[in-house]
Order: structure tokens, then sequence, then C-alpha cells
């Protein structure tokens, strides 16, 4: 108890944390409650000023760091990413949906209007955009920690980085350096399984080929990913067709450029130079 | 002439998951109008599910809700597997059934120590709680724990977890790992036996009232994955004809639809109407624990769902150890079938209640049309109704103090808004008196 409130007592004021969700599930956000360890220590090391899952105590910005769950899918979001852009020192994008407009982004594929006569029989109730994008499309963002969901350990460096006046150490390297790393057995090469692990962002431990199963890429794409090629392997050596590998790179990081570029691509029934 | 009238605004409901508005228009003789405005930004799932592959169904509702994930996963599966017309072998079925156990004890625990409790103790959060009673919150955050390591053994990882799959799971761990488990599921155990104590021992205001409870239920077993969709007014039918009995209705002040039983109105699902349904299937330990504390089925007041969803939790861990004492290693780790043109339903017990699920799919295996019925849009009604009954009783308490104990009421569902909604914001108009 000491140790810790010498910690408190060298910062000048507490830093203000603030969690702002958009269109998303939730997941992302779940993860700070998650840190069942971490997160009564977290509490004394930084001021919960804005987190409406975990607290009705709301205290006015402007915020040191805040955290951003979710896509901009609706008009007023429009506006209110632009407020919290004003009342935020760090802005942290959280999860897929934050950085690549997440799986609701499938509808900049398709006819919005379409979709909602699908869900709802008045659709002219709903106020929606044409597109999902993430929030790098409307403000600047000081980081981004890619995931579907994201890990939390990650999130705990981040902040931890952030009061620490540091770069946040989160690796760009992909999947399979992660899977060496845990000694798995390759499940492409020893079972011939269809992976994305080449070009996803590392981050979950290489879960999927650790449970026999090929990535499906939820942390996007990783650090000079070549699409290309892994999709020309796909389709020529282990005889994927077409619309597995369109909606393997369009699923929960769609809108990733990377992969947005290569499965329109695949969709105009171009192959790239592999 | 016109009196005054009042407004009360909150930004939004805090301590959901998710964001939403409720509005609600009284006068001293009344309620005139209470709306739960649900302006959950579309997310579409329905329309885009259509074109992609079955087996990819699992993984993509997951997404839906952070909270529930596996949720989503199991009426995915098992609606996908009614319509292959696989059936899960007694193995892969335990294994389900463990692994929806992690999944009611975190989900629970997250409601019962992070957004419902600090309520009956007067604090904005479960930090500001923690200071002056941490002993409850480290209890709370144990089990929870343990849960989350039930669904990352078996899931891969707590949120949006990536073993299962239509047949079955990707891999299943070995016996060790589940024993390497027991210890932790002893201790939580014995943890939630206390957290059940300290749960009844709470102020509940007084509020009940005669719902329709909606669950599924077996003869075989506390429902999780399968049973007949029964009420305590007489509804009992097979999954399958959900769809005569349950409508949605689009409402213009909500983005979520509404769910009504065709003949009836409103109805609940979730820890309550489960518990009421389905009391004799849990075990003798916790139902001998809720009659020596006074809360044995049926229970009518909202406010005391945090203490069935502690009794819940203590099921669940004592289910998961004799799932886990009685583990026996399936032959395949998952069933497989060629696709083909059908369609297929099912409906299981989320943590919050009763979540259906109907899809159809081509020969190729791609889906062309899907349904999904998310329990918080079947309590929507009912939680309007609440506040509407609810009200008249407390109307002589100041308007901050109604004001708090009107979302104390929402939170009483422990309403996954991710789900189905997006901005709750709460308007309490006040009208005067028109009469002078």
């Amino acid at each position: 108890m000491a140790a810790d409130s010498q910690l408190i007592a060298r910062q000048p004021h507490k830093p203000k944390l603030a969690v702002w969700k958009f269109t998303s599930c939730d997941g992302c956000q779940l993860s700070l409650l998650d840190c069942e360890d971490e997160l009564l220590l977290l509490g004394q090391e930084v001021e919960i000023a804005y987190f409406m899952e975990a607290s009705s105590k709301v205290e006015e910005g402007p915020y040191d760091i805040s955290l951003v769950e979710g896509s901009i899918t609706t008009p007023a979001d429009l506006l209110r990413i632009q407020e919290v852009r004003r009342q935020s020192n760090f802005l942290v994008c959280i999860g897929a949906c934050a950085t690549a407009g997440g799986i609701q982004a499938l509808r900049n594929f398709a006819d919005v209007v379409e979709f909602t006569s699908a869900v709802y029989a008045e659709p002219t109730y709903i106020d929606t955009l044409k597109d999902s994008t993430p929030i790098s499309a409307h403000v600047p963002v000081d980081f981004e920690l890619q995931g579907c969901p994201i890990n939390k350990l990650q999130l705990l460096e981040v902040i931890s980085a952030f009061l620490n006046h540091r770069a946040p150490q989160i690796s760009a390297h992909s999947v399979c350096i992660e899977c060496k790393l845990k000694n798995n057995v390759c499940v492409w090469v020893a079972h011939g399984t269809p992976c994305m692990g080449p070009v996803t962002h590392a981050g979950c431990g290489a879960l999927c080929p650790s449970y026999n199963r090929g990535c499906y890429a939820c942390y996007g794409p990783k650090e000079n990913p070549n699409g290309e090629s892994l999709c020309h392997w796909w389709e020529e050596k282990l005889g994927a067709d077409r619309s597995t590998v369109i909606e393997n790179l369009r699923n929960f990081n769609g809108l990733a450029p990377h992969f947005k570029v290569i499965s329109e691509k695949r969709e105009r029934g171009q192959k790239g130079k592999s | 002439m016109a009196g005054k009238s009042k407004t009360i605004k909150v930004d939004y409901l805090a301590r959901v998951e998710g964001e939403g508005a409720l509005y609600i228009r009284y006068d001293d003789h009344g309620v005139h109008e209470v709306q739960l405005k649900i302006f959950e930004p579309p997310r579409f799932f329905e329309a885009f599910l259509r074109g992609r592959d079955y087996t990819e169904a699992p993984d993509i509702t997951a997404r839906i809700c952070g909270i529930c994930p596996v949720a989503y996963q199991m009426s995915a599966l098992h609606a996908m597997e009614n319509a292959l017309g696989l059936v899960p072998t007694e193995p892969l079925r335990n294994l389900r059934r463990l692994l929806y156990c992690g999944e009611w004890i975190e989900s629970h625990m997250l409601h019962i120590s992070m957004l419902h409790a600090p309520d009956f103790l007067g604090y904005p959060n479960a930090v500001a709680m923690a200071k002056d009673h941490p002993q409850v919150v480290q209890r709370a955050l144990e089990i929870k724990k343990t849960g989350n390591a039930l669904v990352r053994l078996l899931g891969g990882r707590e949120v949006h977890p990536i073993n299962v799959r239509v047949g079955g799971f990707y891999r299943v761990p070995s016996q060790e790992s589940f024993q390497a488990l027991r210890p932790q599921l002893i201790e939580a155990r014995i943890l939630a036996e206390l957290m059940v104590r300290w749960a009844a021992g709470l102020p509940f205001p007084y509020s009940e009232q005669f719902y329709e409870c909606v669950a599924l239920s077996s003869p075989r077993e506390y429902p999780m994955n399968e049973g007949r969709i029964v009420s305590n007014r007489g509804l009992d039918i097979s999954v399958q004809d959900y769809e005569k009995h349950f409508r949605e209705q689009q409402v213009p002040h909500s983005t979520a639809l509404h769910s009504v039983l065709i003949e009836r109105g409103a109805y609940l699902v979730g820890p309550m109407a489960r518990y009421n349904l389905n009391y004799p299937q849990l075990s003798e330990g916790v139902r001998s624990l809720a009659e020596e504390l006074g809360f044995k089925a049926p229970c009518n007041n909202p406010f005391k769902s945090i203490v069935v969803r502690c009794l819940e939790v203590l099921y669940a861990l004592e289910e998961a150890l004799r799932l886990i004492d009685g583990f026996q290693a399936p032959d395949e780790p998952y069933l497989v079938a060629e696709p083909k043109e059908a369609s297929g339903c099912a409906a299981t017990e989320a943590p919050r209640g009763l979540l259906y699920h109907r899809y159809a799919i081509n020969r190729e295996g791609k889906i062309t049309f899907a349904k999904i019925v998310a329990p918080t849009s079947q309590n929507q009604k009912t939680i309007e109704e609440d506040l509407r009954l609810m009200l008249p009783k407390f109307m002589h308490l100041p308007e901050q103090q109604l004001q708090g104990l009107c979302e104390r009421a929402i939170r009483n569902y422990d309403p996954c808004i991710s789900c189905s909604t997006h901005f709750l914001q709460l308007h309490l108009q006040h009208e005067a008196k028109r009469n002078s």
C-alpha cells in the first residue's frame, strides 16, 4: 500500500483515462475489465474519468489518454469523434472496428439500402451512413492497437508506455513468427490447411494454429505483408476457391487497405503478380 | 391551463453494455409514456451473413457481442447442425456445456460485481467500491477469472473464442489440462457460496410483478444448449415453432426490434425466467442454499436478479466440476457433413436469456438467409412495462432518486445493448398537474 501511494505521489495529478464506444461489440473495452489482476492497480495509477460501461461517474475533459473502440457509422458519430479528439491529449484506437472499420464494414462492399430492408421492416427510421469507417479516416490518431478482439496484455502495455512516456512495444511481425516462438507445427506445411498467418499481425499468440486451425486474420495485416503472393499460394497450391480467399481477406479487417485492394482485385477477376 | 413541466436528463445510462436512452412522461396521476430508446447504429449482421460460408457463422455472429460471444457461437452452430442433420456426440455435447458454464460464470460475475453491485452499495463503479469493500470485489474477480480460464482453455481466448466450429471443436484439450483447473474451480465454488450469501443480504427495493417467463427447459438438466421453449403460462413448443409464437416488431424509437409473444405481448427471458421455470433442475446444494436464504423460486422482483445470478454462478461452477470429472475424449474433435440446400434453427440460453438463430444455406454451403433474435430485444418491452408499473410506487421520492431507481431498474436486466442497442439517454419528464 505504501509503495502504491508513493507512485501516486510522484505524479502532479493522476492522468485522466477515458474510454469511448462507437459502433462495436464492446469486446475490446471489456478487455480492460478482463484485467482482473491489474484493474484495481490501474485504478490507482490513472483516474478512470470516463468509462460508461464501467462507471456512472463522469469527469469533464480534457483527458490525458482516450481509448476509442468502434467504427464510425452514423451522422451523429461523425461529430462526436471530432469532440473526442479535441478533448484528448493522446488518442488510442483499440480493435478492428476502430482501426479498420470492423465486420460492419462489409456494408461498404454492398448496397446499404438493401441491407437495411433485410433487417428492418421500416428502413426509414434508421439513420446510418453508407460506409463504416475507421477512426483514422476522420481524426488524427496517436496509436492503433489491432485485433478482433485486442490482446488485453498489449492494451496494458500501451497504457503503461503512455504513463512512462515511452513508445509502446507492440511487435508488428506476422503470426508465423509467433508460431515459431511457440514451437507450433505449421498447419499449412504439415496439414495443407489454408492459413492467413504469413500476412497477419502478431498479438494473439498464434491462437488458431495452436488449435489446429488456420489463422483467419482477425488481427489484420502485419507490417509490409505480401498478400498477393499468399492468395496465389492459396489458390494454386491449396486449391482454395476465389470466394474463400475473398472471405478471408474480407472479414473483421476487410477495410484495412492492403486486404481491401487484394480482395477487390480478386472480385474483379484479376490476379496480381505473385 | 398547462402547468410547469420538468425534465430530468442523464447523458446516458452507465454500467450497461452499450448505449441507449429512456424517455418517461408522467404526472401526479400516473405514467403516460415509457420508451426504452435504442439507437444502436445498425450493424446489419443478418444482411451481410448472406453469401458467406456456413462455417463462418459462429465466428461472425460472435462479433455481435463481446460479452457473450460463446452464446452466439453456440446458437449459430446448433442451427447449422440442425440444417445439416448433424447430431453431436455425447462427449462433444458435454464440452460445449462446459464452455457455456465458463461464459455464464464470466458474464454473470462481470454484471454482479462491476455493473450491478455498485447500485446496491452506492458507488459509481467497482474500483471505488473496492476501496470500502475489497473482499467482495476481490472474491468476484477470482470467480470471474475461473470462468475466463474455462473459456480460454476450451475456446482459446475469453473474447471471441476461436476453437468452436460447426460439428464440434478444432482441437480438444487434454484431460490433464481440464484436471489442472479443478483446484481453481473448487476454490471458486467456495467463494461463490459466499457471494450468494452476501447478495442475499443486500437491500432490495420492493417491486414485484407477475411476468410471463420464457426459457428453454429440458427434463435432463438446467438448460443451456437445448430444450423446449416453455413459459409459466402454458407455452410449451419446440424451437422449430419459435416463429409461430413470437414476432419481432419495429418501433420508431428503437433500432432494436421488439420481440413479443403473438398471443400475449411482453415476456421475460434471462436468469430469473430460467430460475423460475427450471428450479427443480438445479443441484440439491444450490436449492438448499436458496431455501436457507429465503430465495426459493419463483423470484418476481427484478432487483433480486443479482441473487439469482450468484446462484447460477454457483451452479455453473458445480456443473463445470461435474463435467470435468466425467470428461471423455471424443473420438473425433468434430463431425463433418457435406453442405446441402437446407435450413435450420436453434435456441440456446445466453447469460441474458434465450438466443434464437435461423439460417438457410444453399448447395455450396453459402448462407442465403439469417435471422437472429437477441435476449435484450426480447426483454425490451418488459423493461418498459417494469418502469411503467414501478414508477407509481416511488413517485414520492425526490426526482434525482427516482431517476436513479429507473436506471437501476434497467440494469437489473443486464441489458446487452451492443447486441441490440447503442445510445441510452434517460429523459424523465414530469408533467405537473394540468388543473391548478
